[in-house]
């Protein structure tokens, strides 16, 4: 095989099969999924995500939530995904249509988070869990993410609103109150926001197994 | 350099009796290449040491979550992403790029054109990983697997990469070695295909992000045949080159080479979407890529028969060839990084297996025990030729082989095993999840101590190195340590230049 041209062009055609099969052709099929809009509820599903939630997504993808968290729920019958109770369906493309970074994840250093929205909607508990994972998690390998909260002198006014209500050792110095920062809200924003759970035509909810 | 090489040419009179012409035209070959593929070793082997550095800290924290918590720059997430980084585009890719150089001069009998040209291209590449890295650190990682250095880095990245495929292509035309070797296809084939993969990456998840999940698909087409395409026709051409040129005879089979070789273009860029089996893609995408990740099955057992049946009678030479001894050890972890890989991509494997350290493992036991193994044994075997100087320290030789190897068992041996486990308590839904993260503690501080052996084996190698370069600003004395002799004297055999 000494024929520099013959090499040349198979090279090229070979990686040209898979570049037109799986980016091109995936992308003619998938690349304008739109809403899909139910023709007994005129529900339309998915929605856009609020603008708080959507500046969230920025931090999840900034702080490399993808790396431990998966946003993917794998077929019924297929692991346990579903029996975990992180879904009530298996997730289909049309789900990730309005995210701007699609991170379906490839490790579960900690659990699924598609619908974590639906399964903790509290925002305390998320605020807690982010300051220091162990507070709701003991046992968690989570590294707690003090750097998104300000701890500050309560004020003559009291202790804030939205302070956290944190227990034991995890408590602040006396006089203290630790604060989430704007980015905490956003990102906690987000969390609330996961939610892949509509009815669509190729997955359907079996509405006798929602958990 | 035209000129130069036409005298060059000149001075060839053929294969037959041309011994000392040879070796002159190779040691003209060699140190034409020598400033900058010693800079693509170099700022390599800093990176790796950078990596090495961020992959002990990302394992530890993996195991005590409170090491080093308070900078928010050193969060897992980063400091494990920053190690991706540094290892594939700070080390693996530019020491692929010096090996590349050094050997396709080597095969096409001619000097480096524009050396100079080529130094300031590593710069630029480095510059660029910097960038990438950093940026990384910051908080700017794109989060896309494999692509995570941010859209001010990358384009930076992509011009070098072209840059090297336009040089290489340009030595090849001018080759002075009208017979090809089978080297040369698989080092052809990886500089053409990457530019290719990384532009199409960039521009489809970067520059103008494609809509929802095909970024997924995108994604691990480009991340898989970052392995499939580039990596690998490196390390398999390099064990084509160093294991015929060591023992000192010529490849076992001409037909099998012609067939792993296509069989390998052929299949290996269809696999990507094994990393998706149970997403939310079509599933006639997945399918087809369990397939062709069967099929190569084909390019991998051809590949092994023939390096097997090439060093048999042989292994005796393992003894006194570091290059050797990386080589073969690289050659077994391909067959075996390549078993488990087609394993893991079966539906009812990936079932357990996905989302586990399983798939860390095998991603070590290929980028790790075939790859990076492969680049040192090629390295242990051009430093000595481009510097003129002999390795200094045979002791530390042995310290690296055994570090690394050891080291890189201790961490695939175990985390394979432990990701198989943790998959099966994952998928039953009665075991609590947590209690599957405390299951994985011990295992993950093995991981540590494994990486300290690894480490142990870089920080010998790269003493070795500089004491080698040290040796070059000093006259030349005979050697002390004759380890490459056994290699010196079987060169000729094996008829390559």
């Amino acid at each position: 095989m000494s024929y520099g041209p013959l090499l040349f062009l198979g090279i090229l055609f070979t990686l040209a099969t898979s570049w037109v099969g799986l980016v091109l052709l995936p992308h003619r099929q998938m690349g304008a999924l739109g809403q899909h809009t139910d023709t007994n509820t005129a529900a339309i599903y998915p929605a856009a995500r609020a603008g708080e939630a959507q500046q969230g997504a920025e931090h999840y993808r900034s702080l490399g939530c993808v790396y431990c968290h998966t946003q993917q729920v794998r077929p019924e019958g297929y692991g346990s995904d579903i029996e975990r109770g992180w879904g009530r369906r298996r997730t289909v493309s049309r789900d990730y249509i309005h995210d701007k970074t699609v991170m379906l994840g490839t490790m579960r250093t900690g659990p699924d988070l598609t619908n974590i929205g639906e399964r903790q909607a509290d925002a305390a508990w998320h605020y807690r869990h982010l300051y220091n994972p162990q507070i709701t998690s003991s046992g968690s390998i989570m590294p707690p993410h003090g750097f998104l909260f300000d701890t500050r002198t309560i004020g003559p006014a009291g202790r804030s609103t939205n302070a956290l209500v944190l227990e034991g050792t995890f408590a602040p110095p006396a006089g203290q109150e630790v604060i989430p920062t704007r980015r905490a809200e956003q990102l906690v924003a987000y969390l609330r926001s996961l939610k892949s759970s509509g009815d669509l035509p190729e997955a359907p909810v079996k509405k006798e197994e929602a958990k | 350099m035209i000129k130069q090489s036409q005298t060059l040419r000149a001075l060839l009179p053929g294969d037959a009796g041309a011994n000392i012409g040879n070796k002159s035209a190779l040691s003209e070959i060699d140190a034409s290449c020598r400033v900058p593929v010693l800079f693509f070793f170099l700022s390599g082997l800093a990176w790796l040491l950078a990596g090495t550095v961020l992959a002990l800290v990302a394992s530890i924290k993996l195991h005590t979550p409170g090491f080093l918590a308070g900078w928010e720059w050193l969060t897992f997430s980063n400091v494990r992403t920053a190690h991706l980084n540094t290892v594939i585009y700070g080390f693996a890719s530019q020491i692929s790029v010096g090996v590349t150089i050094w050997l396709m001069c080597r095969l096409c009998r001619i000097p480096l054109v524009a050396p100079g040209l080529v130094t300031v291209a590593n710069l630029f590449y480095n510059i660029g990983v910097t960038v990438g890295v950093g940026g990384i650190l910051l908080g700017d990682s794109t989060a896309i697997e494999w692509l995570e250095m941010p859209r001010y880095a990358t384009p930076i990245l992509f011009v070098s990469y072209a840059l090297i495929a336009v040089w290489t292509i340009v030595t090849f035309r001018l080759r002075a070695e009208r017979h090809l070797y089978v080297s040369q296809w698989y080092l052809l084939a990886a500089v053409l295909w990457f530019p290719w993969l990384y532009g199409t990456a960039q521009v489809m998840l970067l520059i103008e992000p494609v809509r929802g999940v095909v970024q997924a698909a995108v994604n691990w087409w480009f991340a898989h045949n970052v392995l499939g395409l580039w990596f690998t026709p490196i390390g398999l051409a390099s064990i084509y080159y160093f294991i015929p040129k060591v023992i000192g005879r010529p490849i076992h089979s001409y037909y099998l080479s012609v067939l792993g070789f296509w069989s390998l273009a052929l299949f290996y860029n269809w696999n990507g979407m094994h990393h998706l089996v149970g997403g939310p893609l079509p599933s006639w995408m997945i399918t087809v890529s369990i397939v062709a990740s069967v099929m190569m099955l084909i390019p991998v057992i051809t590949v092994a028969i023939n390096h097997h049946f090439t060093m048999l009678g042989h292994f005796g030479k393992l003894k006194h060839s570091p290059t050797l001894r990386f080589m073969v050890f690289g050659a077994v972890s391909y067959t075996l990084a390549s078993l488990q890989g087609v394993a893991s991509a079966l539906r009812s494997v990936s079932e357990v297996t996905h989302f586990t350290h399983h798939t860390i493992a095998h991603a070590h036991l290929g980028m790790y025990a075939f790859f990076s193994m492969v680049m040192f044994g090629a390295m242990y075997y051009i430093l000595p030729r481009i510097t003129q100087r002999e390795w200094p320290s045979n002791g530390l030789i042995s310290l690296h082989f055994w570090g690394v190897a050891l080291g890189i068992v201790l961490y695939v041996v175990p985390m394979s095993i432990m990701g198989f486990i943790q998959g099966t308590m994952l998928n039953d839904a009665a075991v609590r999840f947590l209690d599957v993260v405390q299951f994985t503690l011990p295992w993950l501080k093995l991981r540590t101590l494994a990486g300290l052996l690894l480490a142990a084996g870089h920080v010998a190698f790269v003493i070795n190195v500089g004491w080698l370069l040290v040796r070059m600003f000093e006259p030349y004395r005979k050697p002390v340590v004759r380890i490459l002799t056994g290699e010196a004297e079987t060169v000729a055999a094996a008829k390559l230049p």
